[in-house]
């Protein structure tokens, strides 16, 4: 095999490849895929039957219920941050738009223990705020108001990450003509930029359901982890654990680790889509 | 073009609509939301005196803390440096089987919940567990050890160096690679001294960005920590201890130095990164 011939690029020799390609899925399965196919295996492994009683039983499905409302009340107010920031930061030059940027990446640096002590600080009894709540009988800590408030400081940066580098590179021009040409901003919101980012809104949203399902450093800090109250799924799942319910625990992981695999699944489905329009184009 | 981008800025007339309602709401939300939360730890802290603060950020326990919790983030950092390497190069430049379904695993760790990773790890590695089982009897114990420690922090933060150097790797042009090997470069050398000056700044980036996020986990380690108190407790785990005791002001004086390790390190990966794209890219930022 002489190298000379038609592109020869590095590491393309057979043997080379061969053993690198071995090697990284060896590696991934071990490493990724092993435990991913271990949860299910817990989960069942008393049969369905005992998934399924694990999976209805009331604490259980009371902690997926509120883990269900927190993150639907999570993702509208992220979606309207994401996109308002998105806009500011891409449409317009202004002194500070860098350090905007930058600030949105607190919740990503901070150890997600550290963003529920934070909380908990000023909202709990002793804190500033939650002190002057406490004597209008309001109560945001140990309660589903702390966990929201926390769910959203861990998962707000998500939608204006993916929006930003897509809104950057598409450029203004088209908004700016459709306003030349007479449109309000809602309808050019509506009618040129949304069609632009759909794709990329879907998938922050869908990033941001994932981690606001999932999110326990924080939230254990400020839930209080009351069954059947406040326990979220990753709270419930913990709990289960520690009273050695090992099958237990893992029917709730199984449902989290279901909820993980969709959000893989999105994600290749949106790239093959924008791989296949660039292609088109 | 900068300058050009600058002024432009403090131009009245600007074309596009909602600038006045984007600003608005952002600044509110990140105020509420990012900011004022902070206000709630400087508090706390302004109640300690220095002496104070000084002592518990200091204390043995705590100090040990800081040793496990770097020692474990620095070992699954560099680990993650080479594994993650072979995997963006795997999935860039080879084409096989099950290529997509690798690449789409690679997300795993950060759509996986962390508390189900926690505990999918401890159990897979305890003794009786399909990892342990085989591991123990060959004298290494991961389960309730630092090994283990770092095992999580590696498995949470992959991602990073692979999407990180994944693009970088993908925009190589072909050229790069034929330089080298016309001029009779052996593979190794030709990777060494040709492709690795191209991918190391996303390199460092990302394990940069992998050490980061190892060193405030929480989730994922404490199931398979042990978290014995003086070794394998890990600073996170600190802060959360000294919450359940109601020791509000140990909790924020520990947090206090998470925080600033953590954001200083992102900094320093902002500007370091910066830099090189600048120099790469003739000062387009």
């Amino acid at each position: 095999m002489s190298r000379l011939e038609g592109t020869q690029r590095i590491g393309d020799a057979p043997r080379v490849r061969r053993l690198l390609v071995i090697a990284a899925v060896a590696l991934s399965a071990l490493f990724l895929l092993l435990p991913l196919v271990a949860i299910f295996a817990q989960a069942f492994a008393q049969g369905a039957g005992v998934f399924w009683t694990n999976v209805t039983n009331s604490y259980t499905r009371s902690a997926i219920g509120l883990t269900l409302f927190i993150t639907v009340l999570t993702i509208p107010v992220n979606l309207v941050f994401g996109v308002m920031l998105a806009w500011l930061v891409t449409r317009f030059r202004f002194p500070g738009r860098r350090i905007l940027q930058t600030l949105i990446d607190i919740p990503f640096a901070v150890s997600p223990v550290v963003a529920g002590l934070v909380y908990l600080l000023l909202y709990g009894r002793n804190g500033w705020i939650g002190g002057w709540l406490d004597t209008h009988d309001i109560q945001l800590m140990f309660a589903w108001p702390g966990i929201l408030m926390v769910t959203i400081f861990v998962t707000c940066p998500f939608v204006a990450r993916e929006l930003i580098p897509l809104m950057q590179a598409q450029g203004s021009r088209d908004e700016e003509a459709a306003v030349t040409l007479g449109a309000s901003g809602w309808t050019l919101f509506r009618r040129v930029t949304l069609p632009n980012i759909r794709w990329a809104l879907l998938y922050g949203v869908i990033l941001t359901n994932a981690r606001a399902v999932g999110e326990f450093g924080a939230v254990s800090v400020v839930s209080g982890a009351i069954r059947g109250q406040t326990n979220t799924l990753p709270l419930h799942l913990e709990q289960l654990y520690q009273d050695y319910n090992t099958v237990g625990a893992f029917a709730s992981a199984a449902l989290l680790a279901l909820i993980a695999l969709l959000t893989l699944a999105a994600k290749a489905g949106l790239e093959w889509r924008a791989a296949r329009q660039e292609a088109s184009t | 073009m900068i300058t050009l981008a600058l002024r432009a800025g403090s131009s009245p007339r600007r074309v596009l609509p909602g600038f006045g309602l984007s600003l608005g709401v952002s600044l509110l939300f990140v105020s509420l939301v990012l900011l004022l939360p902070m206000t709630g730890l400087f508090g706390q802290l302004a109640d300690l005196s220095l002496a104070q603060y000084w002592a518990i950020i200091t204390d043995g326990r705590v100090v040990a803390s800081y040793t496990v919790t770097m020692g474990a983030a620095a070992v699954a950092a560099i680990v993650n440096a080479a594994f993650g390497l072979l995997l963006a190069w795997v999935l860039v430049r080879y084409e096989f089987p099950g290529r997509r379904l690798l690449d789409a695993l690679m997300d795993l760790p950060f759509a996986l919940p962390t508390a189900v990773a926690g505990i999918t790890l401890a159990t897979l590695y305890s003794s009786n567990g399909w990892m342990g089982r085989l591991l123990e009897p060959l004298g290494l114990q991961v389960a309730y050890t630092w090994v283990g420690i770092a095992l999580a922090m590696a498995f949470t933060s992959i991602p990073f160096v692979v999407r990180t150097v994944q693009p970088v790797l993908e925009d190589l042009p072909v050229e790069v690679d034929e330089a080298a090997l016309t001029l009779g470069a052996s593979d190794g050398t030709a990777f060494r001294r040709v492709i690795l000056p191209h991918l190391w700044p996303a390199l460092v980036t990302g394990t940069g960005l992998a050490f980061v996020r190892s060193l405030g986990e929480f989730g994922a380690i404490i199931f398979i920590a042990g978290n014995m108190p003086y070794e394998t407790e890990i600073t996170a785990l600190m802060i959360f201890v000294k919450l359940q005791e109601y020791d509000y002001a140990g909790a924020s004086a520990i947090a206090s130095v998470v925080l600033f390790v953590s954001l200083a390190l992102l900094l320093a990966i902002n500007l370091w990164q910066g830099r090189f794209i600048k120099r790469l890219h003739g000062g387009m930022g």
